[in-house]
């Protein structure tokens, strides 16, 4: 194997530990939201930690790419696109973060009503996530483009959880701020989706060469 | 369109060098020729002023038209040459002095007046971006220059017969980089007033500079089209396996 | 150098003693040559060596020394022209490795091999006799020129071959025609090298006997027009150290004959160094 494609190689795995990362804190901060687990949601925080450092290490990997290989054509797409993927996926680690900064603010108070729709969010966000790195390593252009068709789902189950809250502050007043602290979390995932989009259509750009 | 060349096969003796080449030269930009050792990207840019001419056993059928007159036709020669100018891979300054060598061609082509001389030799350094470094040494042996001059001068020669194409033919290989850096800009700036057909090894020089670029192999055009295409999402696969060096 | 000679393999030692002493070999008999020459001829030189007329007293040097100059003036005029001009027809204009120039290139390296005798023998009965000329400026020139002709062809072929294709793509790209590129291109960039041919030429006239003695004669006067009779410095030379009466003339002619070719040599890489700037 050429030298360049080994570090081609060695790009698509950094990715893959990155993505797994990412994956890792939306499944933390999503059990901690439901488990209501204030020390698991402090440990997202470490991970988000793990996840920008593993940002550094792509981009410092590409740009050295960039200026070595000075690629063209397919590698030139694959570098460009996976230094644009990881600012995406590193927004991904921040929101996961940010909700679990709420839960912790949270501090174990019981909800008024099961959070389904929210947890269902992050089942659909963390699907796009993976399927969106896998699409990108396997070069799957029908995996990137359902990942982009799937915002929908997380959409709709927004407009769910918008749902679920106007009901649950018109049944009692009382639970004016657990709702926008809830609301909060469901734009979070529906933010996260939106980068998943993001990263499926840079996808589509490195296989393609056409901005999706 | 500066050069339309349609059917074109080129043989030297009973070697194909150029199969079927259909290609479109549009005026006013840059045109790279890429490719790997001979793939016929050189033999191509040299029908185009019929440099081919003095190698012996060289045949070529098909039509290369020049304005919509064909070269192959019955056409003066020197006539054709004045209009397309020559740039070649290793400086060829003639063994004379600065002024002599660009004014060598304008008094080929007939013109003997010192004072349009002097204008002419002043006009072309000037476009060759050279005036400034050479005005003090008109006299002194061209020879004497560093390579990266005497390939400017050489271009300042091209220059001087004002012509409507200017062919180079790996224009940069024997230079440094800034010498490079130099050329290219120089090129990119006389595209407003020339065709610029341009044979290159070095792939970034061609994204660098070039609008078109056309992609030769086993003496085919394998592709050609708009650069930034070409080298982002190439349609052929010999393309992409050539640009990205993952050939044979 | 002998700091690092000692460092050196047996072998590199041995080759650089064997070309060491070679050069000094070469050099040693060279100034030999010119030291016996000049020690010898010098003190003879008189002024009655350059008298006008040659008297059996006198044995003037002075009518085999315009002698010489006319024969090499006239045989050049006849032979550089025609030998330059070949050579730019096989190099310039000839098909490249066509039949026609291998012929041509047979005959002319035949031509340089022929001992100088035999050309003498051929200008004497094709000149002399066939032609008329008898013994005269005439049958010399043209039979030396036929003996140099080769030499400057051949030398002239070698130095257009290396004149860089590159200039004549570069004039040919400007769209100037053949003649102009051979004219104002190539023959300045050759012109060195066909200068050094003409000078290797001009050796050979001047140190020819055989075939000047059969066509120009070895007659002891300056000849009056180019029909006429005389002698070259070699001639003379050769006249004097035959007849054995007279070995400090012919020590002194030698030293002239030896002041001739080096001055000749100078003015022409004086010339060269001319066409050059």
């Amino acid at each position: 194997m050429r030298r360049f494609d080994e570090q081609l190689a060695e790009l698509n795995n950094m990715m893959l530990e990155m993505a797994a990362l990412v994956e890792k804190t939306i499944t933390m901060a999503s059990q901690a939201l439901i488990e209501q687990d204030t020390k698991r949601a402090k440990n997202v925080i470490a991970v988000e930690a793990d996840v920008e450092q593993k940002e550094k290490e792509i981009e410092s990997l590409c740009l050295k790419l960039l200026l070595q290989q000075q690629p063209v054509a397919k590698d030139l797409r694959v570098i460009s696109s996976a230094l644009k993927m990881i600012t995406d996926l590193e927004r991904i680690g921040d929101q996961a973060a940010d909700i679990s900064e709420i839960v912790i603010m949270m501090n174990g108070a019981p909800y008024a009503k099961n959070p389904e729709h929210i947890s269902q969010m992050a089942t659909a966000t963390v699907k796009m996530v993976t399927e969106s790195i896998d699409a990108y390593v396997k070069k799957d252009l029908k995996l990137a483009k359902s990942v982009i068709a799937y915002d929908d789902v997380v959409d709709d189950l927004f407009d769910k959880v918008k749902f679920d809250l106007i009901e649950m502050i018109r049944s009692d007043g009382k639970h004016g701020e657990q709702s926008i602290d809830l609301l909060m979390i469901a734009k979070f995932y529906e933010r996260i989706g939106d980068h998943a989009v993001n990263i499926a259509k840079w996808v589509v750009y490195s296989i393609t060469g056409k901005q999706a | 369109m500066k050069f339309s060349i349609s059917n074109m096969d080129l043989f030297y003796g009973d070697f194909q060098a150029l199969k079927n080449i259909n290609i479109e030269i549009p005026a006013n930009e840059i045109t790279a020729f890429i490719g790997p050792s001979g793939c016929g990207k050189s033999t191509l840019i040299k029908s185009l002023n019929r440099m081919n001419d003095l190698t012996e056993g060289c045949k070529i059928t098909g039509e290369i038209f020049l304005d919509g007159e064909n070269i192959y036709g019955n056409i003066d020669v020197n006539a054709l040459r004045k209009r397309v100018g020559m740039v070649f891979q290793k400086p060829n300054p003639f063994p004379m002095s600065v002024y002599d060598n660009i004014a060598f061609a304008p008094r080929t082509h007939g013109i003997k007046s010192k004072f349009k001389l002097n204008e002419i030799v002043e006009k072309s350094l000037r476009d060759a971006a050279i005036w400034e470094e050479l005005k003090d040494r008109l006299k002194k042996s061209a020879l004497s220059l560093s390579g990266g001059q005497q390939q400017r001068l050489c271009i300042a020669r091209a220059l001087s017969v004002q012509p409507d194409v200017l062919l180079m033919d790996e224009p940069t290989s024997a230079l440094d980089p800034i010498s490079t850096a130099k050329i290219e800009e120089l090129v990119l700036k006389l595209k407003k007033d020339y065709t610029i057909v341009i044979v290159t090894h070095n792939m970034q020089q061609a994204v660098r500079i070039s609008d078109n670029t056309g992609f030769f192999l086993l003496g085919e055009l394998v592709e050609y089209g708009d650069t930034q295409q070409l080298f982002s999402v190439p349609a052929n696969k010999r393309t992409e396996d050539y640009i990205t060096g993952r050939f044979g | 150098m002998f700091k690092k000679f000692f460092r050196k393999k047996p072998t590199d030692r041995i080759f650089f003693l064997a070309s060491w002493a070679s050069i000094i070999a070469t050099a040693a008999v060279l100034f030999f040559v010119v030291g016996y020459v000049l020690i010898n001829g010098l003190p003879h030189i008189s002024p009655a060596l350059f008298a006008v007329q040659f008297t059996t007293e006198n044995q003037s040097l002075f009518p085999a020394l315009i002698g010489t100059l006319m024969i090499v003036g006239l045989s050049l005029v006849l032979a550089v022209p025609l030998g330059v001009c070949s050579a730019i027809y096989l190099v310039e204009y000839a098909k490249r490795g066509s039949r026609f120039v291998k012929i041509v290139r047979l005959t002319t390296e035949t031509l340089a091999g022929i001992p100088s005798i035999v050309y003498g023998l051929f200008g004497f009965i094709f000149f002399g006799v066939f032609l008329g000329w008898g013994l005269s400026l005439m049958s010399g020139a043209f039979t030396v020129s036929i003996m140099i002709l080769p030499l400057i062809m051949r030398t002239t072929e070698e130095s257009l071959k290396s004149v860089p294709d590159t200039y004549r793509e570069g004039s040919f790209g400007l769209g100037a025609g053949k003649l102009r590129t051979v004219m104002l291109i190539i023959l300045p960039s050759a012109m060195p090298g066909i200068l050094a041919g003409v000078i290797l030429a001009v050796g050979r006239i001047i140190g020819e006997t055989a075939a000047i003695i059969f066509t120009l004669g070895n007659v002891a006067r300056m000849p009056n027009n180019l029909f006429d009779t005389g002698r070259t410095l070699s001639a003379h030379m050769y006249a004097l150290a035959n007849e054995g009466t007279h070995p400090g003339e012919a020590h002194a002619t030698a030293a002239v004959l030896l002041i001739v070719v080096i001055l000749i040599n100078a003015l022409s890489s004086r010339v060269a160094r001319f066409i050059k700037a």
